[in-house]
């Protein structure tokens, strides 16, 4: 920086708004996620503690099954390829497309929460069933939650780009929106490795 | 939905440097823009940080004063042995509030409000970055505040410490709604939080004038903005502990349920884990509001600018290596307590960097002893004393034989009324001129600084004897026979003596609000940007933005022998709402942002989210179901992109891109 404020320009051309990764949206979701993140760290811990320091059997009703669950992780990773890609199809300025694609990764999602809902339901134990049920059931819970908000905020993505609202120069709400979704995609590959492979690791 | 714009403004636009004269059309036309409406739609509705700021302020000393209400009450029970003027379930409710109203309720929302008035002023800026999130902020502190005291009146409060600890605090051994109205509570007070240290770190990346570089930034703004980032990382923590006490005692679960396989000490950890990085997040604002205003009686720039920001950072990262001293008692692994020991020792390396360039700057400096550096000078004192008996507690041995005694209660309390009371009391009667436009008295001032600071020390000295002489904290009598009786009345007396210089203070304050002498814009010739306003500023802050070129810019031309900053002439940025977005290292002009109006969102969001955890409070699940849609759809109200944000183009025909009008 110069010791002089004439250094900087007399004139700035400069974008109005909200553009992509200059808008203060895109800055407070970033946040958003550091805060978040912090939050599943914790959850982490608290799981990974509380399995250090047992004395029963861990997991107390055998290995986790990985087969559903890496199907599952798939296909919500899958989502956030197509939200990136309606994105890219709303700055080119097809609309339909970016419309389309955004239901894709509605629809994975919405697929994703199924067959959780169903994993849920074959587990022979609850949330308070015992210690190992009360992780299990609030961790996945926490990450349902946040999945549930995301295919809210997806399903509005999707009506206010069929509305029209975005096009080649404004579309920040898809960025930021895209973003959270990135988020949730990844830290459940946080999730998965904790509760379905760490046990495998942990018994060796 | 409020729609004030058909189209949407032009994509970009180039920004030309300019004057706006005080009077002139264009000021008036920015006044009017950024002006909130009076009368109770303003009231709710305003998204102006100096009013959310001031707000802050008021609401945080209102819970000081209720805080230290309790403490009197206390300070009269133990005056004596064998007292039996409170019960012992009416004394650890009243314990349990005092620390919770102080800790969480006073000591950081006070300092939120210090930096939500002075933040955009410091930074040369309109606004914070999210007005809005600044305005809920404001409303989920006070509507948190309220739900953590909604259950004292039936003497239901929280009641087993502000620490929490179970199994005492689980369905075992507290059955009432007490410990759920402070799980629950504590949840929502955590959204306070983050979305304000959200809105803090936004703003610090940018925000900032242009040409205020990373190297130009006033302390308190490092201060404020590293709290706030050690907030974003430590609050989840203590938010999943509460609620997942709330769990195990609503729902059934069993993370802290020793009988099935939970641990206790999980709540320890997750808790300290938030609460002492919180500790430095309450001080290191405070630090900031002295590392700036004490130069300023010492007519002359802090000493080791670089050092004192730089230790600011690292305060806070060591801070989160250290969470294991408040645990030395619990049995865990001896190389545990050896690396956290050492940790806490070395944070006493950047505390003592700071200390060393007040002392310096105060030494080097021409000390004017005007109020404010009275108590600043003050701070410096009682962090010394507060600093050493932290030390000493680092000694894994030493804190064995002191924990949970009084001697513990002296130290913090040195640390927390020393390094929080005494600066923002200070800050005060430093930045009165600037919210009111009037001065402070500087002959009450003196009289209540003094006996402030006599009686603080009657009271909280005498608590290391009383602590060395094998007191625990937390109980709520003794006997006669164990030879506390004289410490504790000296320090009952201390107390009231310190009441009654709150109470001068205060009185000092109303005063000068109608009587003080007019103040002008910068009575105590002042270096930073915030002086550069009238007192009390423009609703628009800056009308052009200025251009910065040193940390000093009120200051430039005696220390060089020229004026380097341009505060008159700047960016003018005036086709409506509008605040200039700049790079975050630099502060090179990047964006032109599109700021909101005043809105009423924030408010019922707040309102929504308090009859959610209302709902959970009471098991009252269609309530808490309704609280929910409520905040939907306040959510959506707020979220739903706007024209005149430049969020959205839906116009028909579509517009040229870059057309300048």
């Amino acid at each position: 920086m110069s010791d002089f404020a004439e250094a900087l320009p007399e004139r700035a051309r400069l974008p109005i708004g909200s553009p992509g990764e200059r808008s203060g949206g895109w800055w407070g979701c970033l946040t958003l996620v550091a805060t978040e993140a912090a939050l599943f760290g914790y959850l982490i811990f608290s799981y990974l503690y509380l399995a250090s320091q047992t004395t029963q059997h861990w997991p107390p009703e055998g290995m986790p099954k990985l087969g559903l669950g890496i199907a599952n992780t798939c296909i919500l990773l899958s989502s956030s390829v197509f939200v990136w890609a309606s994105e890219r199809f709303v700055r080119r300025g097809k609309r339909g497309m970016g419309v389309l694609m955004l239901a894709i990764a509605l629809a994975l999602g919405a697929i994703f929460v199924g067959i959780q809902l169903k994993e849920w339901a074959d587990h022979p134990y609850g949330l308070t069933t015992h210690l190992y049920g009360s992780l299990y059931f609030t961790i996945t819970g926490f990450h349902m939650m946040h999945v549930l908000v995301g295919l809210v905020v997806l399903a509005f993505l999707l009506l206010w780009t069929a509305l029209g609202y975005f096009d080649r120069a404004r579309s920040a709400a898809l960025t930021i929106g895209g973003l959270y979704w990135h988020f949730v995609d990844v830290v459940w590959l946080f999730i998965f490795a904790t509760l379905y492979l760490s046990p495998y690791v942990l018994a060796k | 939905m409020t729609e004030h714009a058909t189209s949407p403004p032009p994509l970009q636009r180039t920004l030309a440097i300019g004057r706006i004269e005080p009077g002139s059309a264009e000021e008036r036309k920015l006044r009017e823009t950024w002006e909130t409406p009076p009368g109770w739609r303003g009231w709710l509705s305003t998204v102006d940080h100096k009013s959310i700021g001031l707000r802050y302020l008021l609401t945080a000393f209102a819970f000081l004063i209720a805080g230290g209400i309790e403490a009197l009450i206390m300070r009269v029970q133990l005056a004596r042995p064998d007292s039996t003027l409170l019960t012992p379930e009416q004394y650890n409710q009243l314990f349990t509030m005092h620390g919770v109203t102080m800790i969480f309720l006073y000591a950081l929302p006070v300092l939120s409000g210090f930096s939500n008035y002075l933040w955009p002023l410091i930074l040369g800026a309109r606004d914070m970055a999210f007005p809005r999130l600044n305005a809920l902020s404001y409303w989920i502190f006070l509507f948190a505040g309220l739900f953590l005291y909604a259950s004292f009146p039936f003497g239901e409060a929280p009641n087993a410490g502000w620490f929490n600890y179970a199994p005492l605090a689980g369905l075992t051994y507290n059955t009432g709604p007490n410990i759920d109205v402070y799980a629950l509570g504590m949840v929502l007070l955590g959204i306070s939080t983050t979305v304000g240290s959200m809105n803090f770190v936004v703003t610090f990346l940018r925000m900032r004038a242009p040409g205020m570089s990373l190297d130009r930034v006033p302390v308190l703004v490092w201060g404020t903005l590293t709290a706030s980032g050690g907030n974003l990382l430590a609050v989840p923590s203590v938010s999943l502990a509460f609620f997942l006490l709330w769990l195990d005692r609503r729902i059934g679960t069993h993370f802290f349920d020793v009988v099935n396989g939970g641990r206790a000490l999980l709540w320890q950890h997750l808790f300290w884990i938030f609460a002492h990085p919180w500790v430095y997040a309450v001080v290191l604002p405070a630090m900031g509001i002295v590392s700036d205003a004490l130069p300023v009686f010492c007519r002359r720039p802090l000493v080791g600018y670089l050092p004192v920001a730089l230790s600011t950072v690292a305060t806070m990262v060591i801070g989160f290596v250290v969470w294991i001293h408040h645990m030395f008692a619990t049995g865990i692994p001896a190389l545990a307590l050896s690396f956290f020991g050492a940790a806490s020792m070395v944070i006493a390396i950047p505390s003592a960097v700071a200390t060393f360039a007040w002392i310096a700057t105060i030494w080097t400096g021409r000390p004017v002893f005007r109020v404010p550096f009275l108590y600043f000078a003050g701070f410096v004192f009682l962090f010394v004393i507060g600093g050493l008996s932290g030390v000493l507690t680092a000694a894994v041995p030493f804190d064995w034989q002191l924990t949970d005694t009084y001697f513990v209660v002296a130290h913090l309390h040195y640390v927390l009324l020393g390094i929080n009371v005494f600066p923002v009391i200070g800050g005060i009667y430093f930045w009165f001129p600037k919210f009111t436009g009037r001065m402070m008295s500087e002959r009450i001032g003196r009289i209540g600084f003094w006996i402030l600071f006599t009686g603080f020390n009657i009271a909280f000295f005498p608590m290391h004897i009383a602590g060395l002489l094998g007191m625990p904290r937390r109980i709520y009598t003794y006997a006669p026979d164990m030879g506390w009786n004289t410490v504790n009345m000296i320090t009952s007396i201390g107390a009231f003596l310190f009441a009654f210089g709150v109470l001068i203070f205060m009185w000092d304050f109303v005063y000068s609000l109608r009587r003080g002498p007019v103040a002008g814009d910068n009575p105590w010739d002042a270096p930073t940007l915030e002086w550069a306003t009238s007192s009390p500023p423009p609703p628009y802050n800056f009308a052009i933005a200025p251009r910065i070129a040193s940390r000093h810019p009120l200051w430039e031309e005696r220390i060089s022998g020229k004026m380097r900053s341009r505060l008159d002439e700047g960016y003018i940025l005036d086709k409506g709402r509008e605040a200039l977005g700049t790079t975050a290292l630099d502060g090179d002009p990047d964006v032109i942002l599109k700021m909101p109006e005043d809105s009423y969102a924030p408010f019922w969001l707040g309102v929504a989210s308090l009859v959610f955890f209302s709902g959970l409070a009471l098991t009252a699940w269609w309530l808490a179901a309704l609280g929910l849609i409520g905040c939907g759809a306040a959510i959506v109200v707020w979220l739903w992109p706007r024209r005149e944000l430049g969020q959205r183009d839906d116009t028909p025909e579509p517009h040229e891109t870059g057309a300048t009008p």
